[in-house]
């Protein structure tokens, strides 16, 4: 059981949170403290858009304990606008092929659910792609 | 420098030790490699291993094995560094006997994945990525590899069926090697034919994990016992490097960054270019590792370590031989014992006594292990002293 580990979390599973590096400028999720660009102290939040697109995907068939329930799934690396990568499961695929290049946005739903007897949920972040009529033109 | 050599080897077979505990199958490795290295004592004993804690409810092994192999009192620990456990072991084992602090350290890797079955061992495996960014998606190292291998596919516009080349490698040289997990080739048409694991990781993209334990004994030249029967192979470079655990705080993920630095720290000590070394042992944990790897030590251009693997560079009569037992894809993936697994085959290959895998007149080896998708890097070159 590992409540107090998701509850500290909360802020970069629900609403992406990350931050800026007030020195650089550079933008890190996940958190991390210390900017890897310039090296000194970025503690500064920053709320990503949650957009960005598959930078690359796979499929796991043979889950870990806690996600046998929902395997097979996708997971893939997500390149945010903002310049990082983010390691998330896409959802909401709806049977699309889902391509590297595919425009994704952050949505919400349940990561895993640990196998005790009080059954924690783990919710947070995942991806789906976004409709192509959706998108505003550039 | 002190010059540190390995005066004896020890390995059991990979595969299923259904009949056998953590402790004795760590026992079998140590018990030959002493025989091998005229009965030396070590005064430090350095377990590499993995996961004996989710797998086997089992801490604290240095105690254990160093007990349970009637050493009692000796100096001793578990170094873990996830797949790289063996080299990092190897690397503390090398540390310590060149310090001139301990005379002889026992360098022992046992892993036993057999006594969990699928999703705990999965789950287990998981733990050696990030835990709250990347196991929580539900991301397992297998699935990592595979974000790379198609993303590598994608970017330099790699024909899939040239990954093929280094399984083929593999195989044809565990065919030879009794203690090989699987002992059989296999040909290209097997590999098209193979079944998705992740994809586009297929079957034999991806190295079987299994139980085995292998030993090292490392000692001063001058400390061997008299009329020592074997070849001199010295530890000529050592190194471990770190890079960033998850995969996605990586400005490149498609550079192994941690390696390309791990074999010019070892080089550099060693004295020698790659383009010298007549063996790598490389982490072939799966196929795109072996390509990431081999751009990582300079052998071959970004972007290209594949087409090594198309025209028998790598098989053992080549210009650079590797996975010359089999490697981890045909010799299997016992966890923390893999780097111990690589420089026993290292040594064989350099005092001449690796039979019909032997690579003729190799002098000089490099054997590389990796954890996770090389956030460790291990790299030891291994030089014949005659
Ligand atoms: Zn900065």
């Amino acid at each position: 059981m590992e409540i107090p580990r998701h509850w500290r979390l909360r802020k970069q599973r629900y609403g992406l949170v990350g931050e800026v590096c007030p020195h650089c400028d550079a933008k890190l999720f996940p958190p991390r403290d210390v900017c890897p660009e310039c090296g000194q102290e970025a503690k500064t939040l920053y709320n990503f858009s949650g957009r960005g697109e598959v930078y690359s995907y796979t499929t796991v068939y043979e889950a870990p304990a806690g996600f046998e329930e929902v395997a097979p799934y996708t997971v893939a690396l997500i390149k945010l606008q903002e310049g990082p990568l983010v390691t998330a499961q896409l959802t909401d695929t709806n049977g699309e092929q889902v391509e590297i290049g595919t425009p994704v946005e952050m949505v919400t739903r349940r990561l895993r659910s640990d196998g005790d007897e009080r059954g924690l949920l783990v919710y947070g972040y995942k991806f789906r792609p976004i409709l192509q009529q959706l998108i505003s033109p550039t | 420098m002190t010059e540190v050599v390995i005066a004896g080897i020890g390995q059991t077979a990979v595969g299923e030790h259904w009949d056998i505990s953590i402790r004795e199958l760590a026992l079998r490795s140590i018990e030959l490699a002493q025989a091998d290295a005229g009965g030396l004592q070590p005064q430090a004993v350095y377990v590499a291993n993995m996961l004996s804690t989710p797998l086997s409810q089992q801490a604290h092994l240095g105690a254990l094995i160093a007990d349970f192999a009637g050493l009692n009192g000796v100096e001793a620990a578990t170094i873990e560094a996830a797949g790289a456990s063996g080299g990092a072991a190897l690397r503390v084992g090398y540390l310590a006997v060149a310090s001139g602090q301990v005379g002889v350290a026992l360098v022992v890797g046992v892993e036993k994945f057999t006594d969990q079955v699928g999703s705990t061992v999965d789950a287990a495996l998981s733990t050696s990525g990030d835990s709250d960014f990347e196991a929580v998606q539900g991301l397992t190292p297998t699935a990592q590899a595979a974000l790379l291998m198609r993303r590598y596919l994608h970017e330099f516009a790699v024909p899939r069926q040239a990954f093929g080349g280094f399984p083929l490698v593999a195989h044809a040289n565990g065919a030879s090697n009794p203690r090989a997990m699987f002992q059989k080739a296999i040909s290209l048409d097997l590999y098209a034919r193979a079944g998705m694991v992740s994809d586009p990781l297929n079957m034999f993209d991806v190295a079987p994990l299994a139980d085995g334990s292998a030993a090292l004994l490392l000692t001063r030249p001058e400390l061997l016992p008299p009329g020592f029967p074997h070849a001199l192979v010295r530890l000529a470079g050592s190194s471990l490097v770190t890079d960033t655990l998850a995969l996605h705080d990586r400005p490149d993920p498609l550079t192994f960054h941690a390696a390309r630095l791990s074999v010019e720290r070892a080089c550099r000590a060693a004295g020698i270019q790659p383009a010298q070394l007549d063996l790598f042992e490389l982490f072939d944990a799966y196929s795109i590792y072996t390509a990431l790897s081999l751009e990582a030590a300079g052998l071959a251009q970004r972007g290209q370590g594949w087409q090594l693997a198309q025209d028998g560079q790598l098989n053992l009569n080549g210009a650079l031989p590797v996975a010359t037992f089999g490697g981890l894809k045909a010799r299997g993936n016992p966890g923390g014992a893999t780097g111990v697994y690589q420089a026993v085959e290292a040594v064989l290959q350099l005092r001449h006594q690796a039979g019909a895998n032997q690579v003729p007149g190799a002098r000089w080896a490099m054997v590389q292990a990796l954890g996770g998708p090389a956030s460790s890097v291990a790299t030891h070159i291994l030089e014949r002293r005659d």
